[in-house]
């Protein structure tokens, strides 16, 4: 089993560059942006497995990076994180499969076993 | 006026029966009984003063009539015998009048053709009675030093007082004068029964609230008098000034107190004054029984319209007090939804300003278990793990709380969804876990397996167990006990019920308990709290009731349908 490559964006850096820590500690490697831009900037220039974005975002709404990258890289499985209670959920339409919604704040193991299940159900589909 | 102050006036009074509805209701029935009596008060009372006045001339005309009647005959009468005597005294010589035997035959003529003459005397200007006819021994009697001797000198004719006689019988005196030649003269005296007068005044036919008779001027009665006394009695009221030159009627009381009306009038060329009276009845008396109708038709007009006025005050009272009612209940609910709304926005607020550090202090804490984990002889590996362990469930308590609070501030506007039930009661029970352990108040929740989940409107339902456990909490003293049971009662129907070990409620508050106004709490409550739940349970299709045994405690049970019906 290779190293999945992970996405994650949150505009909390000292949050999202500890979870990119503890994901190395899991195997998988892992990037961070803290920004829509800066998002969209990475995944042109990288390939990445799986994309972890926080709805809550500054700029380009966590909501409008998904349909942006849903659109540009439709087999790129992507899971939601909100700071929201229950009942909030991202506008739009999108695949089942492909979006899993998490609450702050993460367990890790979840995140993994999440992450592996969409990466997983994606693999299955594109075979 | 302020919400509040508003409400602590609607909550003044006890079991609703407020001082402020009192004096409205009062005001309701005063001003229109007083603009509706008042000028049938004074009709009433015009009415009675013409009628009382009608009366009093009535009365005065009768009176005046009958003084008319009854002076005409006494004067004739009296006038009568004057002429009888100077016509005796004129007709005949002193010295044809001069025989005992003659006199006596004049008196005898007198008697049979009047009746009233007692007694016939000649008397000289010497005032010696030289001859004398009648039944008393008088001859020789000197009369020269009496008063009317000198009167009938002077003015020739005279009549006296009434006075008592030798057998007791009242008479009076009518005496004339004949000149002879320059200087002298005789006096033909008669005394007259009384009998005279009173025969002129029971002409006058007398009913027994009038009465007739005659006085001199100083009160004395010349006759008897029904309301006076008799022959020689003093009538002990003045007799009015100027009687001679004219007629006068004044109000007198009898003996016995009761009110006259009196007329005098005085018969001239005699000493007499007749008077006249006639009782005066009560003019109110008069007045009521002349005008019962008047009354009564007063009577039925102010009662008709005391009932009118009544009636409508209460009716209008009562649209007050339910108006009221109704916007207290408005400004409650405002008040309660905005409270939540409230309450909701700072909960978001402050649970996003939380989750986000808080995920921060999860992941450092995670990152550093992983670095213990995986690092070789990391010192003291353990109890890092265990810290780090604590901080993580600390985390997670954390965010419960924040995850909760989000929940009930946003739940507020859904107006119809699936509930389930003893989640929200848990939900409830957060807001005053603080106050629990404060007052290590003890907490119980039993529910049924399987309570399936509910049709209705959730902030409602929300406020109704806010409500009720609120009041539990009030009600229990510090250390006591909540208990709070959900059942299923049937496949239509649950049941939450709220217990607690207060004081309790007495069964005469029991049956007021939900009615607006009504409150245990004094004036710290509105009255409102347990009159808006039943309303709010009515609205979900539920039922709310009470039962409480004073001293043991009070279970409130709210029955809800499953699926809402309406």
């Amino acid at each position: 089993m290779g190293d999945y490559r992970v996405l994650l964006v949150d505009d909390e850096e000292e949050l999202v560059s500890t979870i990119v820590e503890r994901l190395s500690y899991r195997g998988f490697e892992s990037d961070y942006a803290i920004n829509g831009q800066t998002a969209l900037q990475k995944l042109r220039e990288q390939q990445f497995d799986i994309v972890v974005i926080d709805l809550k975002l500054p700029g380009m709404s966590g909501n409008e990076l998904i349909n942006t990258i849903s659109m540009a890289y439709p087999n790129l499985p992507i899971l939601m994180v909100t700071g929201h209670g229950a009942g909030d959920s991202p506008a739009g339409a999108h695949p089942d499969g492909i979006f899993e919604l998490m609450l702050k704040p993460l367990d890790i193991s979840e995140l993994v076993s999440k992450m592996r299940e969409a990466i997983g159900a994606q693999e299955r589909r594109h075979k | 006026m302020s919400e509040s102050q508003e409400e602590k006036q609607l909550s003044l009074g006890k079991r609703g029966r407020l001082p402020r509805y009192r004096g409205l209701y009062r005001n309701l029935i005063t001003l229109p009984l007083l603009a509706a009596l008042i000028p049938l008060g004074i009709m009433a009372v015009m009415n009675y003063r013409q009628d009382a006045a009608a009366y009093r001339a009535e009365n005065q005309y009768m009176i005046s009539r009958l003084l008319s009647n009854t002076k005409r005959s006494l004067q004739f009468a009296v006038e009568e015998r004057r002429a009888l005597l100077s016509l005796i005294a004129r007709g005949s010589t002193r010295q044809e009048l001069s025989s005992e035997t003659r006199l006596m035959a004049i008196l005898r003529d007198l008697r049979e053709s009047f009746g009233d003459f007692v007694d016939l005397g000649l008397i000289g200007s010497d005032g010696l009675q030289t001859y004398y006819a009648g039944p008393y021994d008088l001859k020789g009697v000197d009369y020269s030093e009496q008063p009317w001797f000198h009167e009938v000198s002077l003015r020739r004719n005279y009549v006296s007082d009434v006075f008592m006689g030798y057998r007791h019988l009242p008479h009076f005196v009518v005496a004339v004068a004949r000149e002879v030649g320059d200087s002298d003269f005789y006096i033909l005296r008669a005394t007259i029964d009384t009998e005279l007068l009173m025969r002129q005044i029971y002409s006058a036919e007398l009913n027994e609230d009038t009465d007739a008779f005659v006085v001199n001027s100083q009160g004395v009665l010349q006759t008897a008098s029904a309301f006076y006394g008799s022959v020689l009695d003093t009538v002990g009221f003045p007799i009015p000034p100027h009687i001679r030159e004219r007629e006068t009627i004044t109000e007198q009381e009898d003996l016995t107190g009761q009110a006259l009306a009196v007329g005098f009038a005085y018969v001239e060329e005699t000493p007499f004054i007749l008077v006249a009276a006639s009782r005066l009845q009560p003019v109110f008396q008069h007045w009521f029984y002349q005008r019962s109708y008047v009354i009564w038709f007063l009577m039925v007009s102010a009662a008709g319209i005391l009932i009118v006025v009544t009636v409508r005050a209460r009716h209008i009272i009562q649209r007050l007090k339910e108006a009221d009612i109704q916007r207290a209940r408005i400004f409650h609910n405002v008040e309660y939804t905005n409270k939540m709304a409230t309450l909701g926005r700072l909960a978001a607020g402050v649970a996003h300003e939380i989750n986000n550090p808080l995920a921060i202090i999860n992941e450092k804490a995670g990152l550093l278990e992983d670095i213990a984990l995986h690092t070789e002889n990391f010192p003291n590996r353990d109890k890092t793990l265990g810290s780090v362990e604590v901080i993580t469930k600390s985390v997670e308590r954390c965010s419960r709380v924040t995850r909760r609070l989000l929940g009930f501030g946003k739940r507020m506007d859904a107006v119809k969804e699936q509930i389930d039930l003893v989640a929200l009661i848990n939900d409830v029970l957060e807001f005053q876990r603080t106050e629990a352990s404060h007052r290590s108040i003890k907490i119980e929740v039993e529910a049924d397996r399987d309570i399936p989940l509910i049709e209705s409107d959730r902030g409602q339902l929300q406020q109704v167990c806010l409500n009720l456990v609120s009041n539990a909490y009030a009600a229990v003293p510090d250390g006591g006990w909540i208990g709070i049971e959900i059942r299923q009662l049937s496949p239509t129907e649950v049941a939450v019920s709220i217990s607690d070990n207060g004081s309790g409620i007495s069964e005469a508050d029991q049956k007021n308990i939900f009615e607006p106004f009504f409150s245990t709490k004094g004036k710290a409550g509105t009255g409102l709290g347990l009159s808006i739940t039943r309303d709010l349970v009515e609205q979900l299709g539920g039922l709310i009731e009470v039962s409480s045994e004073p001293g043991k405690g009070t279970t409130f049970t709210v029955n809800l349908p499953i699926q809402k019906v309406s």
